[in-house]
C-alpha cells in the first residue's frame, strides 16, 4: 500500500521553483530518509506536500479532505513552538485532535495512545511537568511523542533529532522503526548522513529543489552524489548490523 | 486546584454581584434592598434596586465576561500574553463612533443614539480588519491591521475633539472616554446583550483550535484545524463582545489583559480551559473595580476606567517582576 504519492510537485517563491517536479511514493512500513543540503527543498518538499504551502502537480494528502488527512498523516515541524507551559501529558493528548468528534472528550481509546506515546519517547516521568520547563533536547521528544499520539499510518517528520544527545537519537529512529513493523511509514529529513544510512529503508537525496537520487542508502550516498551535492568525500561501510557512515573531507 | 478554578470563581462573581446591588449614595439597609429588589412595591427602593442597581451590576458582569474572554482567545490565538482586545482595533472604532455621535448631538436625540453609534464604529472596524487581513493573512498581518485601524481610529477622535466647537461637548467626550457603568439602564442591556452573547459563543467554539495552535500553525493546521475559519470566528467574536461592550461602558482596559495573566496558571495554561476561567474571572474584576469606584470617591463619580488602569498596571508590573524572577 502506498502512504504518500507525489506526483511532479513544484512549490514556488515567485517565479523560481523551490521543488521542482518532485515525484516519490512511500510506501507502507518504510521508514524514508529525505536529506540533501541546506537550501535543498527537504522542508518546503515535506510543507508542500502537507497542503501548508500552494504547489502544483499532484499530491495523495492534498485530495484528501482536510479531517481525513490529519487521521492520515502527523506532521512534526523543524520549528519546535510550544506556546503555553502546559504540561507534558496536555501537550501529547493533542496529537488526539483528529480522532474527537466535535465538543467530545478524549475517550480510554485516547489515553492510552497517549501513555503508549510517552512511554515509547521515554517520557512517562515528566508527564505531569510543565513541558516549557524542559530542555530542548526533552522538548523535542515531548513534540515527537505528540506526532506519535496522533496514531497516523504516515508520520512526516522535519529534522526531528537534531539537538537531541545520541541515545535519543537512536531511540527515536528506531521508535519509527518500530512503527514500520505495524505498517506505519515515516519520511524524516536528515542531516546526519551516518543515522540516515544506517536506520532508513531507503533514501531521497534533493539538491536545488530536484530528486538526485532514490533508492537504497548504499545506492545513494554513492561518491558522485555526495561530492556533487554536499561536497564532502566520506567512508561507507557495511557493519554488523548495518551501514556504517563517516564522513571525512570537504572537497569542494 | 484546577477543578475548584470555576466554582471558585462563580462564587466569587456571586459574592461580588451582590455586593454591588447593595453599594449606592441611597444609603438602604441589606435586608430592605433584597427585599424591594424581589418582592417590589413600587416604592423609591424597588425603584433604585431594579431600576438603577441591577442593571449597573448586570452590565458590569456582561462587560467583565466580554473582556475576560475576548482578552483570553486572543492571547491563545497569537500566542502571545501580552494581546488584548483592544489589539484589532475594536474598541479604539466603537469609542470613535462614539465621540462623533456626542459631537455632533446625535447622542441627545434619543437614548440608543450613543451605544449605535458606537457600535457602528465597531462594525466599520471589523470590516476593515476584514478586508486588511483577509483569509490568508496570518497573526502578523491582523496584529499589524489591528494597529494601523487603532492609530487611525484615535488621529480621527483627536481631530473631532481638536475641531469641536463646544467645550462642554468636550469634557462631556473625554469623561465618556474614561469608561463607566453608572446612570446605565436596562435599555443598555439590552442592546448589548445580544451582540456579547454571539461574540462569547464564537469565542467559546475556539476552544479547540487554540488549544492545537499552542504547538504553532503548522502544527496546528496539520492537526486538522482550519485556520482561516478560526480567525474569522476570532476577529468575530472580539468585535461583537469588545464593541458591544466599548458601547455600553466607554473604554475600560486592563480587564481583558490582566485577567488572562493571573488565570493561567490555575488551569494548567490550556488556552481551552482559560476561556471560561477568564470570563468569570473577568465579570469578578470588573464588579470589583465597579464596586470600589462607588465606595472610595463616593460624591466625585470616579470611573471604573480610570481606577482600573490604577489598580491594573501596578499589578501588571507585579507579574512581569514575578514572571522574570521565577524564569531567571
Amino acid at each position: 500500500m502506498t502512504n504518500l504519492r507525489l506526483q511532479a510537485l513544484t512549490v514556488r517563491r515567485g517565479e523560481c521553483p523551490v521543488v521542482d517536479a518532485a515525484t516519490l511514493t512511500v510506501e507502507a512500513g518504510e521508514v524514508v530518509g529525505l536529506i540533501g543540503p541546506n537550501g535543498a527543498g527537504k522542508t518546503t518538499l515535506m510543507r508542500g506536500a502537507l497542503g501548508l504551502l500552494p504547489h502544483s502537480g499532484q499530491c495523495s494528502l492534498t485530495d484528501m479532505p482536510v479531517r481525513d488527512r490529519a487521521r492520515h498523516v502527523a506532521w512534526l515541524p523543524q520549528a519546535r513552538e510550544i506556546a503555553w507551559p502546559v504540561s507534558v501529558e496536555t501537550l501529547v493528548t493533542l496529537g488526539r485532535v483528529p480522532h474527537l468528534a466535535a465538543g467530545a472528550c478524549i475517550t480510554d481509546a485516547d489515553r492510552e495512545a497517549v501513555a503508549a506515546a510517552l512511554h515509547t519517547m521515554d517520557l512517562t516521568a515528566f508527564r505531569d511537568r510543565a513541558a516549557t520547563d524542559l530542555s530542548g533536547g526533552e522538548q523535542a521528544r515531548v513534540l515527537i511523542a505528540r506526532a506519535l499520539a496522533q496514531a497516523t499510518p504516515l508520520i512526516l517528520a522535519d529534522e526531528p533529532v537534531a539537538g537531541l544527545d545520541p541515545g535519543h537519537q537512536i531511540a527515536t529512529m528506531r521508535a519509527f522503526r518500530r512503527l514500520a513493523r505495524t505498517g506505519t511509514s515515516t519520511l524524516v529529513s536528515l542531516h546526519d548522513l551516518g543515522l540516515a544510512a544506517r536506520h532508513c529503508d531507503r533514501l531521497i537525496l534533493m539538491d536545488r529543489g530536484r530528486i538526485i537520487a532514490d533508492g537504497a542508502p548504499e545506492s545513494v550516498l554513492t561518491t558522485d552524489n555526495l561530492h556533487g551535492t554536499f561536497g564532502i568525500s566520506a567512508h561507507l561501510a557495511s557493519g554488523p548490523n548495518g551501514l556504517i557512515f563517516q564522513p571525512l573531507e570537504v572537497v569542494r | 486546584m484546577n477543578r475548584a478554578v470555576i466554582p471558585t470563581l462563580l462564587a466569587l462573581m456571586a459574592v461580588l454581584f451582590v455586593v454591588s446591588l447593595l453599594t449606592g449614595p441611597a444609603g438602604f439597609g441589606p435586608g430592605e434592598s433584597i427585599r424591594a429588589l424581589i418582592s417590589g412595591q413600587g416604592d423609591a427602593v424597588t425603584l433604585v434596586m431594579r431600576e438603577i442597581r441591577l442593571p449597573r451590576a448586570i452590565l458590569a458582569v456582561l462587560v467583565g465576561v466580554s473582556l475576560g474572554i475576548a482578552g483570553a482567545a486572543l492571547q491563545g490565538y497569537l500566542r502571545n500574553p501580552l494581546a488584548e482586545p483592544g489589539l484589532i482595533g475594536v474598541s479604539g472604532s466603537a469609542a470613535l463612533g462614539a465621540v462623533i455621535a456626542l459631537q455632533t448631538g446625535i447622542a441627545a436625540s434619543f437614548a440608543l443614539a450613543l451605544p449605535l453609534a458606537a457600535l457602528a464604529g465597531a462594525l466599520a472596524a471589523t470590516l476593515l480588519i476584514l478586508l486588511l487581513a483577509g483569509p490568508h493573512g496570518g497573526s502578523m498581518t491582523l496584529i499589524l491591521a489591528g494597529i494601523a485601524i487603532s492609530t487611525l481610529a484615535s488621529a480621527m477622535l483627536s481631530l473631532v475633539l481638536n475641531l469641536s466647537p463646544n467645550p462642554f461637548a468636550v469634557s462631556e467626550t473625554v469623561f465618556w472616554m474614561l469608561g463607566s457603568l453608572a446612570d446605565r439602564s436596562f435599555t443598555h442591556v439590552w442592546i448589548a446583550l445580544p451582540f456579547m452573547a454571539v461574540g462569547w459563543g464564537l469565542l467559546l467554539s475556539l476552544g479547540r483550535s487554540l488549544d492545537a495552535l499552542t504547538l504553532g500553525e503548522d502544527a496546528a493546521a496539520s492537526l486538522g484545524i482550519r485556520l482561516e475559519r478560526a480567525r474569522l470566528s476570532l476577529v468575530l467574536g472580539v468585535a461583537a463582545a469588545v464593541g458591544a461592550a466599548t458601547a455600553v461602558a466607554g473604554a475600560v482596559g486592563f480587564v481583558g489583559l490582566v485577567v488572562p495573566h493571573i488565570l493561567r496558571p490555575f488551569v494548567g495554561a490550556r488556552p481551552s480551559r482559560l476561556l471560561p476561567a477568564s470570563a468569570l474571572g473577568g465579570a469578578a474584576l470588573v464588579l470589583a473595580a465597579d464596586i470600589a469606584t462607588r465606595l472610595i470617591l463616593p460624591e466625585r463619580d470616579l470611573k471604573l476606567g480610570v481606577l482600573m488602569a490604577i489598580v491594573g498596571a501596578p499589578l501588571f508590573l507585579h507579574l512581569i517582576y514575578k514572571t522574570r524572577a521565577q524564569s531567571s
